[in-house]
Parts: structure tokens; C-alpha cells; sequence
């Protein structure tokens, strides 16, 4: 009984590292879906360059830890406002499926130039913190998941501190709400759409640094599972409700850690799937989301 | 509207135009049999046109759910493997005759779209893309798994069936069908759906059973692709049958035009011929496919074709132009009216 405890124990902690992750990318995609009901195909893969950026600054730049997650949030902070301004904005007032389509082009887009820029082999990210395990009461928590749980929780106080105690925060809020009313009350929508896409995009590129020390590897392909998981955790969470995406995310990464647990590994990608159509069906607005009517 | 302008600037020659293009076409394709037939286009190049019939067959039936219905689906690479898994264990067990087995390949594939389709159909726009993009990865994952798929290592020995005379055949099939159905009173229902669900509802069409009806429809038609397709490539492994498949076709449809049969069959010959004739360009495929979406959506968002066919080139069409005014436009200025 106790073995078995410990065991439940052990696979939670370990959801709980992966799902952090997970809640940092659906964040970027509850974010942007909140304030322009777009689903961002593109975040998965703004997650992986922020891996690659995070890479680039440790080999090349010979960074520490920390500035190179600054870096890589910054530079795919750019790259998101980017994406949103050349191929999102142009197309504010077309049908959201056009919106769609153009989302999902820009995701190929990335991580085909990624594929023909860095090759498809995986590299290994490296060794920022050398292993070290510890353990409490038989269960096993290694330096780095406690690096990326501290790291997690300290960008989702600041993001809450940031959406609800600043201008742009409310801003961000307001816009969601209605962005018509947001714009007659002297907001200036088109900026506040911007700064939600770098934030998002910032918090999937800290999550890219984090996978890349959790895993020691990263490949141009790396963002399309982890995007798409991630979504579902939004949706699971009740897509545009941040904290929403937090909870989504860890019920995500503690799924999918049982799921490998009990069946096999080979299955886990078929989780997210499974838990998305389910909730689909049987609760749409979401775990923390609230239930609208359909208007004319 | 450039493309109104060109229509206006070819005037009275527009008819005349698309006639001899249509004609060309029509002789084209009589030489093309006649030159398989002979032996003179050779076994490669055969290849690539049965390749081109499949993917007529795939955009044709996707164009069907996204195009006609505006269902916006994500896995029809899922059905498409599907049809093609149940094909090749049939031909490999039980020997069945292959137009038998292509049929069943279809029923089961529309089968699966129901099952599918009742729930997910409930959801839409873009919740239903992604639902439907995770039943293709679930449909990947479990073939992944199985033992009779042959999991990773794929479905190896399937008995070369497929000829371009078979492949032609079923396309045009499709082809025939699916135009029938899109000027039946059931396609008109389609495009009542998408146009404005509420309204169509409204008007007394049972929404759920069209929309379940052409996602089967769509459904059966990509397994009856996929069977073509395993037996043509006489190996099927999960890997042929991903995410990026499904983008593949929905670039077909997209380009052709969404809700035009015509701008399927033209983009599917396109992007089958092109990318072979450039092969040396080979991996920058995918980047070439991920701008054309992207600029398509920019600058031509109804494609090469819109909702236009053949028909109304000719000045056959049944399809007046939508006056000025009319609920489409309204609707695409709302941006779709369902935010």
C-alpha cells in the first residue's frame, strides 16, 4: 500500500514538471484566443524556436541559464508580434476559418525553414544543471524539475500581477471582453493585440528553455505535439480563462504521465486527443470556463 | 475581385476562351489514356498520374465537407488510412476482388465518419478542425499500436492492384457523385449550412443529419483514396497517413477554391505534376506549400476558382453570381458572422 502511494505520489510529481510546461504553452494559446478567437497553429512552433534560441544563446553566446531564457523570450516575444502583424492583422476581418488556414501555413512555415535550417537531428541542449536527485520519503525530484517548477510559477505570478494590476492588463481584459467597446473607450486595440501575442509567445519560448533542460534535447519538430497537447490543455482549462490553462495544463501533463505508467508509451499521444474530443462533448466551454449562448 | 476584373477584361471572348480550354483538356486527357495505354508514358510518370487521380479523389470529397458544407475538417488523412489499412488486410487475407474491396474500404471509412461525425459535428468552426485533427492522430496512435497493422513496421506485400485505369475510373465515379450531390436539393442544404447555419435551420433543414451525411460522404470517398492508394504503393506504414497529409489536400482544396469541384481536380493536377517536375527543389516543398496558404489568404481567399465550375465558364452554369448585397457578402463582411 505504501509502495503504491508513493508510486501515485512519484508519477504526480512528474505530471506536475511536465504539465507546468504544457500550462505555459496553452497560456500563449488561451491568451490570443481570448482576445481575437484565433487558434495560433503557429505557437507550437514559437515554442520550439524559443528551444533553439535558448540553445543558441548557451553554445554560442556561452550565456548562463538565466539570460538565456531572457533572450529566447525576447526574441520569440519579436517573432510573435511579427507573425501577428505580416500575416494575422491583414486578415482581422475576414472569416476565421481564413484566419485558420493562414495560422496553420505559418506554423508549416516555420518548421520547415527550422528543418531545412538546422537539420532534422536532434540536438542535445546543454548541461545548464548537472543532475542531481534527491529524495524524500522514496519519492525522486531531481534539480531540474524543481527548475522548472520554480520557474513556471514565478512567470504565471508575474503574468497574473501583469493582467490584473496594470493598464495593460486591463487593457488586455477589456479588449477581451469587447473589442469594440475597448476601442470607443480610447483603447488602442491593434497594440494591446500585439503585447498579448509577445507575452504568450514569451511564456511558450520560457517553456521551449525548459523542455530543452528537461529532456537535454531539442529538434525542429519539437513544437507540433507539445503545441497541439498544450491546446487541448486550454481547452480543457476553458480556452481564453488563464487560469484556466494553468489548471489544463497540469491535468494534461498528469494524464499523460499516468497513461505511459499504466499502458504504454507508444499511447500518449492518443490522450490528449481522447481527453480533447471528451471534453468537446461533454462540458465545450471547459473545466473554469463559462457557458455562452448562441446569438444571432 | 481581380479576378471579376480579368473575367471583364477577356469580355465576349471569356466563353469562347474557356471552351477551347476545355476542349484542350478533354483531348489532353484522351491522349494521356491513350499513351498509358500504348506504353509510351512510362512507368514512372504512370505513377505520378495515379497519383494525381487519388489526390483528385481526396480534394474532391474534402472539398465536399469543407467546401460545400464549410465543415472544416482536419482528418481526412485519418480516414484515408483507414480505407487504406481495411483494403490491404483484405487483400492480403482474403483475396478479395479489389472493386469489392474497395467498396467495403469506403463503407467502413463512412461508417467511422459517422461515428465521428455525430459528436464533433456538434462543435464548429475551429473547435470541430481540431477535434477532427485529433481523431486522425488517434487513428494514427492506434494503428501504431495494433498488432494486425503490422504497428511502426507497416503493412507490407499488398498486391498491386491500383492501375490508372482503376484510379481514373474511381475519380471519375467520385468525380460524378459528388457533383450530383452539390446540385441535388441535399446540396443546396449544404450550402445553406454554410452559408448561415442558424438561417438554414431555421428554413427547416435538419443541419445534423446533412452535415453528418457529406462528412460520411467525404469520409467514404478519401478510405476509397487510401485503398488506391495502398494498392499502389503496395506498402502503407502509419507515417504515410500524418497531420501534414491532411494539410496536403486541404492545400488542394484551398487553392482550387473552397466549394468549387472544377478548382479541386485543377489544383490536384498542379500540385501532384509541379512538385514532381521540380523535383530538385524537393525540400523546400513544404515551405513553397506553407506560403502559398499563407499568401492564398492574403491576397485570394477563394483560390484559383472560388465557387465557380467548368459549367459556368461555358455559360452552362446553374450558379448565378450572388448579387451585390446578398447574405454571402453580408456574411463575409461580418467576418463570418459566428464571433
Amino acid at each position: 500500500m505504501v509502495e503504491l502511494t508513493q508510486e501515485i505520489i512519484q508519477q504526480l510529481v512528474n505530471g506536475i514538471s511536465l504539465g507546468s510546461i504544457y500550462a505555459l504553452i496553452a497560456l500563449g494559446y488561451t491568451m490570443v484566443y481570448g482576445i481575437i478567437k484565433l487558434i495560433n497553429f503557429a505557437h507550437g512552433d514559437i515554442y520550439m524556436i524559443g528551444a533553439f534560441t535558448g540553445f543558441f544563446a548557451i553554445t554560442i553566446l556561452n550565456l548562463p541559464f538565466l539570460p538565456a531564457l531572457f533572450v529566447a523570450m525576447v526574441v520569440a516575444a519579436l517573432l510573435g508580434v511579427i507573425i501577428e502583424r505580416l500575416a494575422y492583422r491583414p486578415l482581422r476581418n475576414s472569416t476565421r476559418i481564413a484566419a485558420l488556414i493562414t495560422a496553420i501555413g505559418v506554423s508549416f512555415l516555420i518548421q520547415n525553414i527550422a528543418l531545412l535550417a538546422w537539420k532534422p537531428d536532434p540536438r542535445a541542449f546543454p548541461d545548464v544543471f548537472p543532475f542531481r536527485s534527491y529524495q524524500v520519503w522514496g519519492i525522486y525530484l531531481d534539480n531540474r524539475q524543481l527548475v522548472i517548477l520554480g520557474v513556471a510559477l514565478l512567470l504565471m505570478v508575474i503574468l497574473h500581477y501583469v493582467v490584473h494590476y496594470t493598464r495593460i492588463g486591463r487593457a488586455m481584459r477589456a479588449v477581451a471582453l469587447d473589442d469594440e467597446a475597448a476601442r470607443l473607450m480610447g483603447i488602442d486595440v491593434d497594440r494591446v493585440i500585439s503585447i498579448t501575442f509577445a507575452i504568450g509567445s514569451a511564456l511558450a519560448a520560457a517553456a521551449g528553455v525548459l523542455v530543452g533542460i528537461y529532456y537535454n534535447r531539442i529538434d525542429p519538430m519539437m513544437g507540433v505535439m507539445p503545441g497541439l497537447k498544450a491546446f487541448v490543455a486550454a481547452v480543457l482549462g476553458g480556452i481564453g480563462v488563464i487560469p484556466g490553462a494553468m489548471l489544463g495544463g497540469l491535468v494534461m501533463g498528469v494524464a499523460e504521465v499516468m497513461v505511459v505508467a499504466i499502458l504504454e508509451s507508444t499511447w500518449k499521444d492518443a490522450v490528449a486527443f481522447a481527453i480533447l474530443i471528451i471534453i468537446l462533448l461533454v462540458k465545450p466551454a471547459g473545466l473554469l470556463g463559462r457557458q455562452t449562448r448562441e446569438k444571432v | 475581385m481581380r479576378g471579376e476584373m480579368a473575367v471583364r477584361r477577356f469580355g465576349p471572348y471569356r466563353q469562347t476562351l474557356a471552351w477551347v480550354v476545355a476542349v484542350l483538356a478533354a483531348v489532353g486527357l484522351l491522349a494521356v489514356n491513350v499513351g498509358v495505354y500504348n506504353g509510351m508514358i512510362d512507368f514512372y510518370l504512370t505513377g505520378v498520374l495515379v497519383i494525381a487521380w487519388i489526390n483528385i479523389i481526396l480534394a474532391v470529397s474534402l472539398n465536399l465537407i469543407n467546401g460545400f458544407t464549410g465543415q472544416f475538417s482536419l482528418g481526412h488523412a485519418g480516414f484515408m488510412a483507414v480505407g487504406a489499412y481495411v483494403s490491404g488486410l483484405l487483400t492480403i487475407l482474403l483475396n478479395w476482388p479489389f472493386p469489392v474491396v474497395l467498396i467495403i474500404a469506403g463503407l467502413i471509412s463512412a461508417l467511422i465518419g459517422l461515428f465521428i461525425g455525430l459528436p464533433t459535428l456538434r462543435l464548429r468552426g475551429d473547435y470541430l478542425a481540431i477535434a477532427t485533427l485529433g481523431f486522425g492522430e488517434i487513428v494514427r496512435v492506434i494503428l501504431l499500436n495494433l498488432k494486425i497493422t503490422g504497428g511502426p513496421r507497416g503493412l507490407g506485400g499488398i498486391a498491386p492492384k491500383t492501375t490508372f485505369f482503376s484510379a481514373e475510373i474511381v475519380a471519375l465515379i467520385t468525380i460524378i457523385i459528388i457533383t450530383n450531390i452539390v446540385r441535388s436539393s441535399h446540396g443546396r442544404a449544404l450550402v445553406a449550412i454554410r452559408e448561415d447555419e442558424m438561417a438554414a435551420e431555421a428554413m427547416g433543414i435538419n443541419t445534423t443529419r446533412y452535415k453528418v451525411m457529406a462528412f460520411s460522404i467525404g469520409a467514404a470517398f478519401a478510405g476509397i483514396a487510401g485503398a488506391l492508394f495502398a494498392h499502389h504503393q503496395m506498402f502503407i506504414d502509419p507515417r504515410s497517413f500524418t497531420f501534414q497529409r491532411s494539410i496536403e489536400i486541404l492545400v488542394i482544396v484551398v487553392l482550387g477554391g473552397l466549394g468549387s469541384i472544377t478548382g479541386s481536380i485543377v489544383a490536384a493536377i498542379v500540385l501532384t505534376i509541379l512538385p514532381e517536375a521540380l523535383r530538385g527543389m524537393a525540400q523546400y516543398r513544404m515551405v513553397v506549400y506553407s506560403l502559398l496558404l499563407i499568401g492564398l489568404m492574403l491576397i485570394r481567399p477563394q483560390g484559383l476558382f472560388g465557387t465557380k465550375e467548368l459549367q459556368d465558364f461555358l455559360g452552362y452554369g446553374i450558379t448565378k453570381a450572388l448579387p451585390k448585397g446578398s447574405a454571402r457578402q453580408v456574411a463575409s463582411n461580418n467576418g463570418g458572422g459566428d464571433r
